[in-house]
């Protein structure tokens, strides 16, 4: 099991995140039809690292993007979701 | 390939059994084949068997990175069946479950597919509604489907906790009698010794590392035994099959999780069926050996680990315990895990890429095991013929463009909410 550092609560247990979705499959609102297909229907879907979105669904309730290697499940990097954070 | 029977075995008795020899061969890859198929699961070497058999080609090699068998095919809980309520699912299913059926004589090797029986349980007025239309629905394609009152699954599990007061009261069920489960090493070893007996190579240890283009379309494979010139190339890998086509740079509607089961020590007969329920996501079945095998939801986060996740077994367990509460006896042996396809609607993706010569088969979610049979001889007619069989024409790569998604649960597009 994981532990995520929430940036509002600090190193807390798994269970009380949910996973949401990569971060390349957020659709901007002025996206192009091939561009939204594209994150809405398809993955990167890395052996390796990638910026992913969860929510701290049972603690703070606030989203975040986190930066874990799929293999290793090692988190590299939380940061607070924001507009400079998402497109 | 000498034929195993029961007087082969008679005569072994008196020759020290001596006759035994390897059910494939370990060629080296040669430099070129007309099909290439990337993975040696049982899905790859189905897929290489009805080629050879159905289809007449012979100049075929399945390449395995590790041994055969030894992902997905070996990390299921084994169960077969196909009832699905939509008709491009059922139908594919059900096409799998007729050969499920003649299975161990037409590849002269024992699967040991038991059809026990697949049931589903009902917790509520809506779940039997529910199940009630699935059945329907079933039966109008003319598959086996029947509705069980409390009393029936009673009589036929009786050690379901049938009480009012039950944490997940039972008010009845859908069976489907012809399903059940098989031997999961036996089916990928069958259809390999099939396979290599109609002159297949099957080259393991021999990991994909890019693939040799001509312009846009597919030539070959880069390998770590070298280079491979193809005439048309099938990915077949699933749980990574997000990697492989990424090789290619494709990116796919799948998301890999991982899948865990477990199985406790082996007792007496205990569970009859395989039983699955409407409303969670736990299934239980008794292996040969007597292990109740216990499988619950994936891990609903992207991961490649092969590694499960306590919190998820602890789920999957308390549901299990809660419907057979005498399960709580036993100690649990061994717990495993694979790593699945999640794609976008849960439904298979099989056939044609956008690049020529290159074929996926994935997507298989937590249900390709079962599919084995299906999903071999509708991808052998593909790579064959360069176009679907009816069977697996909807399940096209780009029906999520299309709008033509199969989605069972009706879960909209996230694979993280299977
Ligand atoms: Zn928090």
């Amino acid at each position: 099991m994981m532990q995520i550092a929430c940036p509002h609560c600090g190193s807390r247990a798994q269970q009380e995140f949910m996973y949401e979705r990569t971060v390349d499959s957020v659709v901007p609102l002025d996206a192009p039809t091939d561009k939204a297909m594209a994150a809405l229907f398809t993955r990167t879907n890395p052996r390796g690292p990638d910026d992913e979105i969860w929510r701290h669904t049972y603690g703070c309730r606030a989203w975040m993007v986190v930066t874990r290697h799929r293999v290793t499940h090692e988190i590299t990097a939380v940061r607070a979701v924001g507009p400079e954070v998402l497109p | 390939m000498s034929r195993y029977s029961a007087f082969s075995l008679l005569r072994g008795a008196f020759n020290g059994q001596s006759h035994w020899k390897p059910a494939w061969r370990h060629p080296d890859p040669k430099p070129h084949y007309d099909i290439i198929i990337i993975g040696g699961g049982g899905h790859g070497l189905a897929t290489a068997y009805y080629l050879a058999k159905v289809h007449g080609l012979r100049n075929i090699a399945v390449l395995e990175k590790g041994w055969i068998g030894g992902g997905n095919t070996g990390r299921n809980t084994t169960i077969v069946r196909s009832n699905y309520r939509q008709d491009a699912l059922h139908n594919f299913f059900e096409f799998g479950l007729k050969l499920w059926h003649g299975l161990s004589d037409d590849l002269n090797y024992n699967v040991m597919f038991s059809p026990r029986g697949a049931l589903t349980l009902g917790h509520s007025d809506a779940d039997m509604v529910t199940l009630a239309q699935r059945g329907d629905a079933m039966r109008c394609d003319g598959i086996d489907a029947e509705l069980l009152t409390r009393d029936q699954v009673a009589k036929l599990e009786p050690l379901l906790d049938m009480s009012r007061t039950a944490r997940f009261p039972i008010e009845g069920g859908l069976i489907q009698r012809r399903g059940g489960s098989a031997r999961h090493d036996a089916v990928a070893w069958g259809y390999a010794r099939g396979a290599d007996s109609l002159g297949v190579d099957i080259i393991q240890k021999c990991e994909v590392t890019g693939f040799v283009r001509d312009g846009d379309a597919i030539v070959g494979v880069e390998t770590t035994r070298g280079r491979i010139g193809a005439g048309r190339v099938g990915i077949c890998v699933a749980g990574h099959s997000g990697h492989v086509a990424g090789l290619a740079g494709l990116r796919l509607p799948i998301e890999s999780q991982t899948l865990q089961a477990m199985v406790t020590e082996g007792v007496k007969p205990m569970i009859n069926t395989v039983i699955m329920t409407q409303a969670l996501h736990c299934y239980i079945s008794q292996s040969d050996k007597g292990g109740i095998v216990f499988g619950g939801d994936p891990d609903n986060w992207p991961s490649y680990a092969q590694r499960g996740n306590p919190m998820i077994m602890e789920n999957a367990v308390a549901q299990g315990l809660a419907l057979v509460p005498a399960l709580s006896r036993l100690r649990m042996l061994r717990t495993w895990s694979g790593v699945t396809d999640m794609s976008f609607d849960g439904s298979p993706i099989i056939g044609e890429t956008p690049l020529p010569n290159l074929y996926l088969n994935g997507g298989w979610c937590y249900g390709g095991f079962k599919a084995t049979p299906a999903s071999g001889w509708t991808y052998a007619h593909t790579l064959a013929t360069g176009k679907p069989h009816p069977l697996n024409a909807p399940f096209s790569l780009d029906r999520f463009e299309r709008g033509a998604t199969i989605d069972e649960t009706g879960s909209g597009p996230m694979p993280s909410s299977r």
